[in-house]
């Protein structure tokens, strides 16, 4: 290849947001049920019912456009916009086209070559649709309007982007925002985040963009870095052999690496947009939105820097705790009742990331309460259990939120106190290991150890091992004499 | 049959005083049904069973005390594009052939929660796209004036129901003079309340930002009773506006002394008949006589109302009717290959050519390329309309006018010259495009004996000035008169409910 081309990327982003109900009906919004159980006659456009704005919908879109300092629209509108398919059961979507709540933002992104802004165009609302189930057994297809009605924003960035490395810090940012903000979870993988990638090339210096495409399907980090590369490849292959891009739609197959083409411009559909007019225009009160910028929550690098102020804990635990909202609330939480930083943040830096790693969870899938692991962590401080048990308790706290006083008091694991019954094993222990006390003796410091191993056998666990150290060096100290 | 020839409001003071049983009242109404349908059809649906049932109802909560509000025991009737929770609803359509709703409309509701009976649901042009009743997939309506006649429409099964005596109130719904042109083709009062004050959850949409749900009755106490128990705020519809002021009862008093009355020349000339336009004079005359003001003025832009209300409610209705796709409800096409064949085919063989036909034109104007040159344009329109009548309202209380240039036509003429039916909404579409209350009422009748409706249209949330003048008017007016009620087969040989699907389903409780 002898020209140096540059990538041109902007993403549109649909994010479900997290509010109880559906943005137009009383159905719950939330994920999951058995099909067509969370739906009314206005999800499922029946004749003669309306749609009535959510207005935490409202207050989502305007807490996300503040966060990506856009301006908020004082007056925007909802419109229709008109298309054909079954999982649509109006057959047309509830969106904004003409004046949507917020435009022309930007946030702040970072990767290894620096700082950079990326902008937004705009942020609207709009509403998802239902499923469709093709039975291919049957050769029927099934809809399910669980869906219809859930609400979403669509984030539209500017074509500010230029590899995938500054696409993925964008997601990141915009992902972890919008956590904070408590307006979506942001699961790529289960698509309450997605992402269609908008990509052309041009030659290097050039000041017009070149043709996009549009690339859909996109489900992971890994599944749009590699279909950002793959969309590179194939246009600069095409326009060197002297080919031209065609705009259009692409379909990303993440399983053979490779994408095609779902439709051209030339077939793409006549949306009819028209204002809805079921829904009247918003009007946006200045009080309500000082109201809203007042209550705009701390974001990450305001935490960070709070964080290295007020706990005494690493840099490296602050970075990894901080990533996640629902880690940083537990950590923030957890200390608030029984104090000790650096003892909460060992328990979310050691145990809590390994479980997650190895049932494959994000820390927003954690189950356990802040309540609970404080009680742990002043259990464990008072010697009630020792650390193996602790991490015992952890584990069942983990899985299913366990009450750490009851479980340690069902499974009888509470350290055992009882002076003459540790004697007697401490005594049994020593009248049967007399190789290992005779080496102790002769100065093999290591022999204690195996001793206390034994003896916490002996006590089932149950035994504090500082105190079994202790006293066997004591009743070792008295034969000796 | 006496019984019959009372208003709502007399019949519902005499079951309360004990005089007669709301149950009499339904199997009167009955009665009128079962001799004049075979010739009138205004029925789609009539629901006897049900009917008799909730008489007993109501009856029961009346002896109990619960009820005594003054449609209580009232039988009515409900437009067939108002949702009736387990009572088949068509909006006159093969496309809703079979759709049984699973929620009452909101003014369905509340009629109902008042203690008002429904007998049935009334024909109508499909979709409430017509004006004459005679686009229904179940057959046509017919004048109770005059059977060769159309009954004007859409709400003309509603309108004609009322004539003929085969209810006491009905519902019926106003997108561009739904209301008011059947009411005066058919010699009864209907109103077009302010858009917004009837609740439009569960009227099937046709044109959103226009349609409004309005009573139809003999005379103007009967509907303001009516209106005043369907106006509602109503959360479940975005539009629906919290209102003080209606008690619209309250406004039956004689009296337009000092009332300013604007009469657009712009509405009495080229194209008016002239029989109704002499009408027309002659009751502004009897205003004046009681001390109204009347004087004549130029309203402006009434020649721009029929393209812009054309132009905005078939866009809002080639979108509203999407959803009849074949998927959920309604009619699927028998046949079909595939999802689009199936779209295609249902969608094809389900509308009639007048829904057809709007839903290209709607298509049209909103599609890329066009839409600034029509929708745009007509909105636009739209907003100057509705200056020019706030202008207007400065200076008048009420603007008096025609409800239609003519009186009622005879079958099958409107449907051979679809344009020419446009145009005859011009004296109603204004309203609409501009949110304001109408109200159209008996003004005389034409040298075939044909009723005359006069309209008066008041400002937004003016309605009781509008009821106030239009019970002042029919005080001075008189007593207006029946048609002459025929009753069995006419000589066609309609025998009763026999024609069109619907006709069928007559006299089932769905």
């Amino acid at each position: 290849m002898g020209k140096r081309y540059e990538t041109v990327i902007g993403l549109e982003v649909h994010v479900e947001l997290a509010t109880k109900t559906k943005i137009f009906c009383g159905c719950p919004a939330a994920f999951g049920g058995a099909p067509n159980t969370h739906v009314c006659p206005v999800c499922t456009g029946m004749p003669g019912t309306l749609p009535v704005l959510n207005k935490k919908v409202l207050e989502y879109a305007v807490a996300v456009g503040l966060a990506a300092n856009c301006k908020i629209s004082e007056y925007c509108k909802f419109d229709r916009k008109n298309y054909f398919y079954p999982d649509n059961p109006q057959n047309y979507q509830i969106s904004q086209l003409y004046l949507p709540i917020c435009t022309d933002g930007g946030v702040e992104i970072e990767t290894e070559a620096g700082k950079k802004t990326v902008g937004i165009h705009e942020i609207h609302m709009e509403e998802d649709a239902g499923k469709l189930i093709h039975d291919e057994w049957e050769d029927c297809s099934l809809v399910d309007y669980n869906r219809s009605g859930v609400p979403l924003l669509e984030i539209v960035s500017r074509p500010d982007m230029r590899n995938a490395e500054e696409v993925i810090a964008y997601l990141e940012k915009l992902r972890m925002m919008i956590q904070y903000l408590g307006a979506s979870d942001c699961k790529l993988q289960e698509g309450s985040m997605r992402a269609d990638v908008n990509l052309s090339v041009r030659e290097e210096g050039a000041e017009k963009y070149g043709t996009r495409t549009e690339m859909k399907n996109l489900n992971s980090f890994r599944a749009i870095r590699r279909a950002i590369e793959g969309e590179r490849e194939r246009q600069m292959e095409l326009l060197e052999a002297g080919g031209r891009v065609i705009q259009e739609t692409r379909r990303w197959d993440d399983n053979k690496g490779e994408s095609y083409a779902m439709r051209s411009k030339e077939d793409a559909k006549d949306y009819r947009y028209f204002p809805d007019p079921d829904l009247p225009p918003i009007v946006i009160d200045k009080a309500w939105l000082e109201e809203m910028k007042k209550a705009q929550p701390e974001f990450r690098p305001e935490k960070i820097k709070r964080y290295q102020k007020e706990y005494d804990i690493p840099d490296y635990d602050i970075e990894i705790i901080t990533a996640s909202k629902r880690m940083a609330d537990i950590f923030e939480e957890t200390v608030e009742r029984c104090g000790q930083p650096k003892k909460v943040s060992n328990w979310l830096m050691v145990e809590t990331l390994r479980l997650l790693k190895e049932n494959g969870m994000e820390p927003e899938d954690i189950r356990f309460s802040p309540e609970n692991l404080a009680k742990l962590i002043k259990m464990t401080d008072a010697k009630e259990i020792n650390s193996s048990v602790a991490k015992e308790v952890f584990e069942a706290m983990f899985d299913r939120n366990a009450d750490p006083e009851k479980y340690v008091e069902e499974q009888g694991l509470k350290t055992v106190n009882d002076e003459s019954a540790l004697r007697e094993a401490v005594e049994k222990v020593i009248a049967g290991n007399p190789k290992s006390v005779e080496d102790y003796r002769n100065g093999k410091e290591k022999a204690i150890g195996f001793l206390v191993g034994q003896t916490m056998k002996e006590m089932k666990g149950k035994a504090d091992p500082g105190e079994v150290n202790k006293l066997l060096r004591e009743w070792l100290q008295e034969m000796k004499e | 049959m006496e019984l019959l020839e009372w208003t709502a409001l007399e019949l519902s003071a005499k079951i309360k005083t004990g005089e007669i049983k709301a149950r009499d009242a339904v199997l009167a109404a009955l009665e009128r049904i079962e001799a004049g349908e075979g010739i009138y059809h205004c029925y789609i649906t009539v629901d006897a069973e049900g009917a008799l049932r909730r008489a007993e109802e109501v009856q029961r909560r009346m002896d109990g005390g619960e009820l005594s509000g003054p449609l209580s025991g009232v039988p009515v009737a409900v437009k067939d594009n108002i949702c009736t929770e387990g009572l088949l609803t068509t909006c006159a359509s093969k496309m809703l052939g079979n759709f049984v709703p699973a929620y009452s409309a909101e003014a369905v509701r509340r009629l109902e929660e008042a203690g008002a009976v429904i007998l049935g649901k009334t024909n109508m042009d499909e979709f409430a796209m017509g004006s004459t009743t005679e686009t229904s997939a179940y057959g046509e309506t017919r004048n109770p004036w005059d059977i060769g006649r159309v009954p004007g429409g859409s709400s003309g099964g509603s309108a004609a129901a009322v004539a003929a005596e085969e209810c006491f109130l009905a519902l019926g719904s106003d997108t561009g003079g739904s209301i008011r042109q059947p009411a005066a083709f058919c010699g009864v009062v209907g109103i077009k309340p302010t858009y917004g004050t009837v609740s439009r959850y569960g009227l099937v949409a046709y044109g959103s930002s226009l349609d409004q749900i309005g009573p139809i009755g003999r005379n103007v106490s009967d509907c303001a009773a009516m209106l005043e128990v369907i106006t509602s705020y109503d959360k479940k519809d975005s539009t629906s506006i919290n209102r003080e002021d209606t008690d619209f009862t309250a406004a039956l008093t004689d009296d337009v002394e000092g009332m300013r009355i604007g009469l657009p020349k712009d509405y009495m000339g080229d194209g008016l008949d002239r029989e109704v336009r002499e009408a027309v004079l002659e009751a502004a005359n009897v205003l004046a006589g009681r001390g109204a003001l009347v004087e004549e003025f130029d309203l402006g832009l009434a020649e721009y109302a029929i393209p812009a209300y054309y132009t905005i409610a078939s866009a809002e209705a080639s979108s509203n009717l999407e959803r009849f796709d074949g998927v959920k409800y309604g009619y699927r096409a028998a046949e079909y290959e595939g999802l689009h064949s199936m779209y295609k085919r249902s969608r094809s063989e389900g509308f009639g050519p007048e829904v057809k036909r709007r839903i290209m034109l709607g298509s049209f104007v909103l599609s890329s390329g066009y839409y600034d040159a029509y929708y745009l344009k007509a909105l636009k329109v739209k907003a100057l309309i509705k200056k020019a009548f706030d202008e207007a309202f400065a200076k008048y209380d009420l603007i008096l006018g025609p409800a239609a240039p003519t009186t009622a036509p005879v079958l099958g003429e409107s449907l051979a010259d679809p344009l020419q039916m446009y145009l005859g909404d011009i004296y109603t579409v204004s309203a609409n495009l501009a949110g304001l209350p109408g109200i159209s009422i008996p003004c005389g009748k034409n040298s075939e004996g044909l009723p005359i409706g006069l309209q008066m249209m008041g400002d937004c949330f003016q309605e009781k000035k509008m009821i106030r003048a239009a019970y002042a008017y029919e005080k001075a007016r008189g007593t207006f008169g029946r048609p002459t009620l025929a009753s069995g087969t006419d000589g066609a040989g309609r025998g009763v409910c026999a024609e069109g699907e619907g006709g069928k389903k007559s006299g089932k409780t769905i």
